[in-house]
């Protein structure tokens, strides 16, 4: 079989006044998908310079809500965006053309980056959303946010090469054929008009169809949302007490709370004594990184009544630490505007009934505007260092 | 001109800062995964399903009744990026016997029932056509 060329592929909807219009969309999608990922990013260092702040408690359901969803919405906008400007790939290179040769490799290896970085940003993400990790050695936090600012850079690259056939292609009308291949002059099944609107449909149809997780008005509308919202109390569960190998240890007559200071212990509750304690009752999302998320009403003790114990100063981050023996957040730091946070609570109930197990029985730490991985389940003791 | 010149230096300096992250954050045997995982995402998609779509549009083309065509490419554009898209959730490979409220929907049939539902519209949408304007369609795409 013979290989292609660009003149081969003779649709005119395949053109570039085709790829501009979806790449807008797309090019917004990223934009949301980028600066709501630095977001997510920054909320779950353990010391930021700059401390992430605790309000709107909202606020991190939003930002990984848009996150996911845009994501999700930016697959199909991608996926006809390269099928409009597939012929290129075929496009031959003259290989005696000397400097001119050197630009064509420099801006054919920048699509190959964007081309491979955006895909690769698009499947693991959607990926990770469903908590199915097929890779066996890369950190999907580490490489995930690598290579947003890969594929970030190289779409800005990207634009900066193509801008004035942009300009061209967008301020005129979208059936001009200035900048087509000679050869795409077959009408298509579609005008190009439509290809574009069902383009931005499709988009909007895979973000309606998945973001019932995250927006309650959707639950039943996302039919192939991740989670359908049920769950212990109406609340899903990221990680069950089974998966964090607690089951013994969360249950056990002899728990204890202990709260240490430099190490030393200076407080020791057990669950009985927590519930004697003064009760608090505070509606909180719970918003996991993975974009599912749940608003629900938490019963407990505020963080900053049991750090009175310690008699310190109020500027401390506070180290929560889980029953669950291994995994990368056993142990998270509670930054002290946080911890002094009057909405932070050790939560003992969730939606007036004492929490699951899965919830993290007997208790856990439910704060403001906190990614779900950081709201520590089953919490063993709470550390401050002077 | 200057701000052309700006955004590509901006967009040449992102790219080499996550580079950058991921070189110096990651282990040689990660990184190979991560270079096998960007080159099998790009082959599949520039081999394999654009492949399949080339395939897609020379048959439906043949056996696709004209009138019918354009409501086929929309549905092919909507259901069908809707299908890959949701390949994780119907696969349910992150699926946990000790949580059962993740992947808790039924996707099968959400799917099925989805293009069914598909057929019947582009079905509908063409019958309309072909009966009020029958504007002929320009012929095959390419």
């Amino acid at each position: 079989m013979r290989i292609p060329g660009p003149e081969h592929f003779r649709s005119r909807l395949r053109s570039p006044a085709v790829a501009a219009r979806v790449g807008v969309w797309l090019g917004a999608t990223f934009g949301i998908c980028f600066l709501t990922g630095l977001v997510s990013h920054y909320a779950q260092l353990p010391a930021p310079s700059v401390p992430f702040p605790a309000s709107p408690s909202w606020g991190y359901r939003l930002t990984q809500g848009l996150h996911v969803t845009s994501g999700t919405a930016a697959v199909p906008l991608l996926l006809v965006k390269l099928w409009s400007v597939y012929p290129r790939l075929f496009e031959r290179v003259d290989v005696r053309a000397g400097r001119q040769l050197l630009l064509t490799a420099l801006e054919r290896g920048s699509i190959a980056v964007l081309v491979a970085s955006t895909i690769f940003q698009l499947v693991t993400g959607a990926m990770n959303a469903a908590q199915w990790y097929p890779w066996t050695s890369f950190s999907f936090r580490t490489i995930h946010y690598a290579f947003a600012w890969v594929a970030i850079g190289a779409l800005l690259l990207h634009i900066a090469v193509k801008l004035p056939v942009i300009r061209d292609v967008l301020t005129g009308d979208i059936e001009e054929t200035t900048h087509d291949r000679p050869t795409a002059v077959q009408p298509g099944s579609l005008s190009r008009r439509g290809l574009v609107r069902a383009t931005v449909a499709a988009g909007g149809v895979a973000a309606v169809a998945t973001a019932g997780s995250t927006v309650p008005l959707l639950r039943e509308v996302s039919v192939f949302g991740v989670r359908s919202g049920a769950g212990p109390a109406g609340v899903p569960v990221n990680k069950s007490a089974a998966a964090a190998g607690v089951e013994v240890t969360a249950t056990s007559l002899d728990y204890l709370l202990r709260i240490t200071v430099d190490g030393r212990e200076v407080g020791a509750f057990t669950l009985g004594d927590l519930r004697a304690l003064p009760q608090h009752s505070e509606e909180l999302p719970i918003a996991c990184v993975e974009g599912w998320s749940a608003s629900a009403v938490w019963g407990g003790v505020r963080v900053r009544d049991l750090l009175a114990v310690t008699g310190i100063g109020a500027d401390r981050d506070v180290g929560v630490v889980s029953l669950q023996e291994a995994g990368p957040f056993r142990r998270t730091i509670l930054p002290a505007n946080f911890a002094q946070d009057e909405r932070s609570l050790l939560a003992l109930d969730l939606a007036g009934e004492p929490l699951d197990l899965d919830h993290g029985y007997p208790c856990r730490l439910i704060a403001p505007n906190r990614p779900g991985v950081l709201q520590t389940k089953w919490v063993a003791a709470l550390e401050v260092t002077t | 001109m200057i701000g052309r010149l700006a955004l590509g230096v901006l967009g040449a300096l992102l790219l080499g800062y996550g580079a950058l992250l991921a070189l110096t954050r990651q282990d040689l045997d990660q990184l190979v995964e991560v270079g096998i995982w960007l080159a099998v995402g790009v082959l599949v998609h520039d081999g394999l399903l654009s492949a399949v779509l080339l395939a897609v549009g020379l048959i439906g083309r043949r056996l696709v009744p004209t009138a019918w065509q354009a409501p086929a490419t929309v549905a092919l554009v909507i259901w069908g990026s809707l299908t890959i898209v949701v390949v994780p959730v119907l696969g349910r490979f992150g699926a946990r016997s000790d949580n059962p409220t993740l992947l808790d929907r039924p996707y099968s049939l959400a799917w099925v029932v989805l293009f069914a539902a598909t057929v019947v519209a582009v079905m509908t949408a063409g019958a309309v056509r072909s009966r009020t304007n029958g504007r002929p369609l320009a012929g095959p795409e390419e």
